[in-house]
């Protein structure tokens, strides 16, 4: 069979030393495709009977979008969090999340955490990029400290106090962070911004160095693929500067 | 992801009697991604994050004792890791993301598992898949003669190349730390050295752990008199990347003269690469760039490069050389 890894990864071969002078592959970004599963920002699900998010969610079951979402739930969900009832054969899981308590029935143990605040909880703000720990669009705060929300089950955080950006700042009462975000444009389409911001609030209570390197360093975790790098330190620069 | 069941564990004890057909699960980084690639197909999880093991002490023989669940991030920041095991401390800083280093522990990251591509695609070892003898012996190696940039070229076999991913390991091997484990027959402890395997015939057993051992502590050693440590490491961007080399090193100089010295190598091994070679040749010679380059011809001497991994002996040579002057210095 063709060597398909070796196809995809074949970008990486031109760096090597031998090979230096060589253009990178145009397939370079083929790796790197964008996320599939919430292209689009949406109201809360629920507010209304029919929503963006249901009616994709709908499409997926019909198998239009089949395979771009294979850990979604599968149907649109549309009562408050509290009276959820699922239909797998799942535990009861309570989680306290922004400081109220979510009591989950029937919760899938394979459930993600971050598919949990968003399927579940409708929690959206927090978002689904690789699902794999490498781009950090998930990131949330677990007791205090910033993590992948991808790479954790649900059912492995009881007692714990979860953080989501709904729960950093709100409209009209934004964290300093959210609001040196928005002076210094930290992000262009937006999708990986609610995890640049987790971790960036997360780092001021870290102990790192004073320096930008330092800033480039901790914020590391947080892929953005519009590259708006250069103005995510500018405004995490300017909230530890009055920190 | 098939589906499994779940249990917390509340002490080690409740841990080991639930353990016989289930797998620990603890900071989630590794495992989890696995399952999602249905690398790793568990019926039954035990989760250790309740376990009290999640503390660093100084040892009564003035080492330091470190508990399985520390996280990547507590123990890189660590004042008496950073003070006394520099090295160790980089090494971790160096890895992963910090979200990461947040969730993995240290047992965990001991437990790391390969990141070549052929073994995490989901249907690797099955038929009309890629071959790898690590999902399923016997259904050959596709990164042989695929693409092997990233693999290894030291302790490789005809049945795996696949390269060892930890930072902490390589700088735990410089250290000479000893695993202590618990499980059905009772505690023993197994020194880092021993503790990973050589693929050989067998890829698919990549450590010394039996079915339903837990791993508790990890015993740093004493650390040595007057000596320094360091880690280096290379790789294709400057963060969040594995290495293509690494080195970490550990050396005490006296009166010019290398009087201890400890090497171990990572992102060129099937295993944390301690390599006794290099040792060899730099134990009571003098701390000078003729001696670093003897030593790291000894360390590679037996390197066994791929078609696309051939670059990794010279990086990992210059690699070492810049390491040892850094902690001879």
């Amino acid at each position: 069979m063709a060597d398909t890894i070796d196809t995809r990864m074949k970008h990486l071969r031109s760096r090597t030393p031998q090979n230096a002078k060589n253009d990178l592959a145009a397939d370079q970004q083929s790796v790197d495709l964008e996320p599939l599963t919430e292209p689009f920002t949406s109201e809360a699900a629920g507010k209304r009977g029919f929503s963006r998010r249901s009616f994709l969610s709908g499409l997926g079951a019909a198998g239009v979008l089949a395979g771009a979402a294979p850990l979604a739930a599968a149907a649109p969900v549309l009562e408050p969090a509290a009276q959820d009832q699922g239909e797998s054969g799942g535990t009861n899981v309570t989680l306290r999340i922004n400081g109220k308590d979510y009591t989950l029935r029937n919760l899938d143990p394979r459930a993600t955490l971050l598919d949990t605040l968003r399927e579940r909880v409708y929690l959206t703000g927090t978002k689904k990029g690789c699902d794999h720990g490498q781009c950090g669009a998930c990131t949330v705060h677990v007791n205090g400290r910033r993590v992948n929300s991808c790479l954790s089950f649900s059912v492995m955080h009881e007692g714990d106090e979860i953080t989501t950006i709904e729960g950093i700042g709100q409209p009209g009462n934004l964290h300093a962070m959210q609001a040196a975000f928005v002076e210094h444009d930290g992000y262009q389409c937006g999708y990986c911004t609610s995890g640049q911001i987790m971790s960036a609030v997360a780092l001021l209570k870290e102990p790192i160095g004073p320096t930008d390197e330092d800033i480039k360093s901790a914020m590391a975790g947080n892929i953005c693929r519009c590259g708006a790098y250069t103005n995510i330190v500018a405004a995490v620069r300017q909230v530890r500067s009055r920190a | 992801m098939e589906t499994f069941s779940y249990i917390k564990a509340p002490s080690v004890d409740k841990a080991l009697a639930s353990a016989s057909q289930a797998k620990f699960i603890a900071g989630g980084t590794t495992f989890v991604d696995l399952m999602k690639l249905s690398v790793e197909t568990p019926k039954a999880l035990v989760d250790i994050n309740l376990l009290p093991l999640d503390k660093i002490e100084k040892s009564s023989d003035g080492g330091l004792r470190i508990g399985a669940m520390v996280r990547n991030s507590d123990l890189a920041w660590n004042a008496d890791v950073q003070k006394s095991y520099a090295a160790l401390s980089e090494a971790l800083l160096s890895g992963a993301s910090p979200q990461l280093r947040n969730m993995a522990t240290t047992g965990g990251n001991l437990l790391q598992r390969t990141r070549c591509a052929y073994f995490r695609e989901p249907n690797a070892g099955t038929p009309g898949g890629y071959g790898c003898n690590k999902r399923t012996p016997g259904t050959g190696c596709a990164a042989l003669e695929g693409f092997n940039r990233t693999h290894a070229i030291l302790g490789t076999s005809e049945h795996c190349i696949a390269t060892h991913p930890s930072d902490m390991c390589v700088a735990m091997a410089a250290f000479e730390a000893v695993i202590h484990v618990e499980g059905p027959k009772g505690k023993r402890t197994i020194a880092i050295a021993d503790f990973h395997k050589l693929p050989g015939d067998t890829p698919n057993i990549e450590n010394a752990l039996e079915q339903g051992e837990l791993i508790t502590y990890v015993d740093l050693p004493k650390p040595v008199e007057g000596a320094k440590s360091t880690y280096l490491k290379l790789r294709d961007r400057a963060s969040y990347e594995f290495a293509l080399a690494s080195a970490a090193v550990v050396a005490r100089v006296e009166s010019g003269h290398i009087r201890y010295v400890r090497v171990a190598m990572g992102g060129v091994g099937t295993k944390p690469w301690r390599s006794h070679e290099a040792e060899a040749a730099l134990m009571g010679k003098p701390a000078n760039a003729a001696t670093f380059k003897t030593a790291a011809e000894a360390a590679l001497s037996k390197a066994k490069p791929h078609k696309d991994n051939e670059f990794k002996v010279e990086l990992a040579k210059r690699c070492l050389v810049r390491s040892l002057k850094t902690a001879t210095a």
